[in-house]
């Protein structure tokens, strides 16, 4: 039961920190600036060209191969050193890693974990969104591909990818669960139309709608056996529901410093109330942090999917919404033409108890895979 | 990094739990069953765990880890007996290089409850409570001293109150009668680390009594039916018991972390661990036992229900060293410019 560094975690902390003193790319706090976005773009290379993205996947694909803990080392010293969080990729990496054969592995990771291609997850539609396994785009086979019929919405970054990870009916025979299949499908053609989507904090380039008429997908860019697309959307979004997965412990931890130095730029502005709200988002920041601790830890021998992954994402949820009412309450909600990222960062805070799963659906998978209820 | 228990701290938690299910009081009336909690005072004197702080050859026989797997446990299965204030005590003769205690021994805190009571020589005790005086003979009290404090022991002839009804405390009003502990001596540095353990045991007894309350209501929903069907079929109720779940997990990884700071970083940092795990684990521990008491419904609201007897042993536990207020002041003084983190402890700055 250890928290510190091992001598080999201790030198690559050390190695990662000086590093990063030269390479801090200074993106803003709040990601909801479309330069953001562009600057992660470039800030994914350049931590994957001094090896420290990938640290745990397999070096065939261009990961450290190095165990799941040195996540945890990441995350500390990217907030830290005040640097934006690593991309978040490990639920894609994840599922082609379980699901797809040797030939899209080989084709699509490294790829992906290099930050050549962008890639998108085409899952949601407009009737199946909890319900994911309603879901209506269709595959239909013709000669040695299929042709993509279909409406994907709340698709993140979809007017960026190169790829979009589709899931679509290929038999229409079966339940519903079973007659789904998963594709790599290049966005790049035209059968494809991608539509932006304006979030509630005014951004235009997180969200967008993808419209599938005619669009053509090779039958080798079949990711898994067909029907198999249903267990790959399982493994795809039990790791989105996971911080460890998704690197948001830095994120969170950034937006914290940022908002102690503006109190400490300026004590005397803020009272008991905003204190208290910054207060409860390092302690919640912190739990997360510590939490995430404890789960990279369970997985030193190895991954086992469960149902812990829908705890890990309430406890995510609960921090990332505290720190966005810290942020409103000690940034200010911008009225009166006054800076209105804070208030950017709250509205965006809102999504991360719908996006990978709703609480809800989280609540009822703790009551009912953990706790035992009946359903 | 691994912070996975060890087989043998994942033993320790078994037996725990082995002495606490075959010898806890199972149920309100059993509270009152004096032979079973003789049994069960017993059984923790006989394991040794009274003593896992005490001084081993200049270090504690154990870590705060280990204390805190014991006072979780203990805490799950509702033990009325003795062990977060012997332990504090055994830690601090540690610290103050004092001789063993002869008897059972527990700590006098301050009316408020937020740090050690601290007796001038000629104060009267007046309103200092000693915690978990189940069947202690003596308290140990802070006198001060240069740099520091000295040690005295006072009587607990004071009777015992138990809000808490798996735990009294003895409330001591008039005259007790009282002995310097000569040549001992607590530096203000070692005062902050013996914080940090009763902050992280404090908090492993509210993760014991969260995960205790989350059991009990969770088998509650399967048996109790209405509407023809178990209640815990019911989403409104899964979404309570979820959430009280997902509370007690956060607040579990923020004290394993407070407990292994303890000995593992220094005095400041360990309570600064402590009090983060505090804040969190005290507004979450009323909220899980809340939820207990709300979803036995009717019966929930009677004595004889467990609920409300792991929210007064929370509530108890919440309130030894600060509650989640003072807890949040210590972290934001940290960070904060304008807050001093050594001001007076329990100093109200508007938070509470």
């Amino acid at each position: 039961m250890d928290f510190g560094d091992s001598p080999d975690e201790a030198a690559f902390r050390t190695r990662l920190r000086d590093w990063l003193r030269d390479n801090n790319p200074g993106l803003p706090a709040s990601s909801t600036d479309d330069a953001y976005w562009a600057g992660m773009a470039d800030w994914h290379r350049s931590l994957y060209e001094a090896g420290f993205f990938g640290m745990t996947w397999p070096t065939e694909i261009g990961g450290q191969g190095l165990p799941s803990v040195y996540d945890v080392i990441v995350d500390d010293e990217l907030a830290a050193a005040g640097a934006p969080p690593r991309p978040s990729l490990g639920y894609l990496v994840q599922g082609i890693l379980e699901h797809g054969n040797a030939d899209i592995q080989a084709r699509f990771l490294p790829g992906i974990v290099n930050g050549r291609d962008r890639w998108c997850q085409g899952f949601s539609e407009p009737d199946a969104g909890s319900d994911l396994a309603a879901l209506r785009t269709r595959a239909d086979r013709d000669g040695d591909e299929y042709v993509l019929t279909g409406h994907k919405v709340w698709t993140s970054y979809s007017d960026d990818a190169d790829w979009c990870m589709v899931l679509a009916r290929t038999d229409h025979e079966v339940k519903k669960h079973k007659g789904i299949s998963a594709f790599a499908v290049p966005m790049d053609q035209p059968g494809i139309e991608q539509r932006p989507l304006k979030m509630i904090n005014g951004i235009t380039k997180e969200f967008g709608e993808v419209i599938f008429d005619g669009a053509r997908v090779s039958a080798e860019n079949m990711i898994g056996e067909p029907g198999e697309g249903w267990p790959l959307a399982m493994t795809v979004v039990s790791h989105e529901r996971e911080p460890g997965e998704l690197g948001f412990v830095s994120r969170y931890r950034k937006i914290v410093k940022d908002l102690t130095a503006t109190v400490n730029a300026d004590p005397a502005s803020f009272g008991p109330e905003a204190r208290r709200d910054l207060g409860w988002a390092m302690v919640e920041a912190e739990m997360l942090r510590l939490h995430v601790c404890r789960r990279l830890s369970d997985r030193l021998d190895g991954i086992e999917h469960g149902p812990d992954g829908s705890v890990d994402k309430l406890l995510m949820t609960e921090t990332e919404q505290t720190v966005g009412h810290a942020a409103v309450s000690v940034g200010g909600s911008g009225h009166g033409g006054t800076d209105d990222t804070w208030l950017k960062v709250y509205l965006y805070s809102r999504a991360q108890s719908v996006m990978g799963g709703t609480s809800q659906i989280q609540r009822n998978l703790v009551a009912q895979r953990i706790l035992g209820l009946p359903s | 990094m691994d912070v996975r228990l060890s087989d043998e701290q994942q033993a320790l938690r078994d037996s725990v739990a082995k002495v606490t299910a075959d010898l806890g009081p199972g149920s309100v009336g059993g509270l009152d069953d004096v032979e079973r909690a003789a049994k069960l005072d017993a059984a923790i004197a006989a394991a040794g765990w009274r003593e896992l702080r005490m001084d081993d050859d200049g270090a504690p026989l154990a870590s705060g880890v280990e204390a805190a797997i014991v006072a979780e446990e203990l805490a799950r299965g509702l033990a009325d007996a003795a062990f977060v204030g012997p332990v504090l005590a055994g830690d601090l003769r540690r610290l103050a290089g004092a001789p063993e205690a002869n008897d059972v021994e527990t700590v006098a805190f301050a009316a408020e409850l937020d740090d050690i009571a601290c007796l001038a020589a000629d104060a009267s005790p007046d309103g200092v409570v000693a915690i978990d005086a189940a069947a202690a003979g003596t308290a140990l009290a802070f006198t001060p001293a240069p740099g520091g404090h000295a040690l005295v022991e006072l009587d607990l002839t004071a009777e015992r109150e138990a809000v808490d009804l798996t735990r009294p405390s003895a409330v001591f009003s008039g005259t007790a009668s009282r002995r310097a502990l000569h040549g001992t001596f607590v530096a203000d540095a070692d005062h902050v680390g013996w914080q940090a353990l009763g902050l992280a045991l404090t908090c492993a007894d509210l993760v014991g009594a969260m995960r205790g309350a989350v059991e009990l209501t969770v088998d509650y929903a399967a048996e109790r039916r209405q509407y023809g069907t178990e209640i815990g079929s019911f989403q409104a109720v899964q979404h309570l018991l979820a959430d009280a779940h997902v509370a007690a997990e956060g607040s579990a990884s923020a004290t394993l972390h407070a407990a292994w700071a303890v000995d593992a970083l220094e005095p400041h940092e360990a309570r600064h661990a402590g009090h983060v795990a505090k804040a969190y684990c005290v507004r979450a521990a009323r909220s899980v036992c809340e939820t207990a008491i709300q979803v036995h419904g009717g019966i929930g609201n009677t004595w004889e229900c467990l609920a409300h007897v792991y929210l007064r042993r929370a509530l108890l536990s919440s309130d030894v060293l600060g509650g989640a207020g003072a807890s949040l002041e210590h972290v934001l003084a940290r960070v904060l410019d304008d807050v001093s983190e050594d001001r007076e402890i329990g100093a109200d700055h508007g938070l509470r």
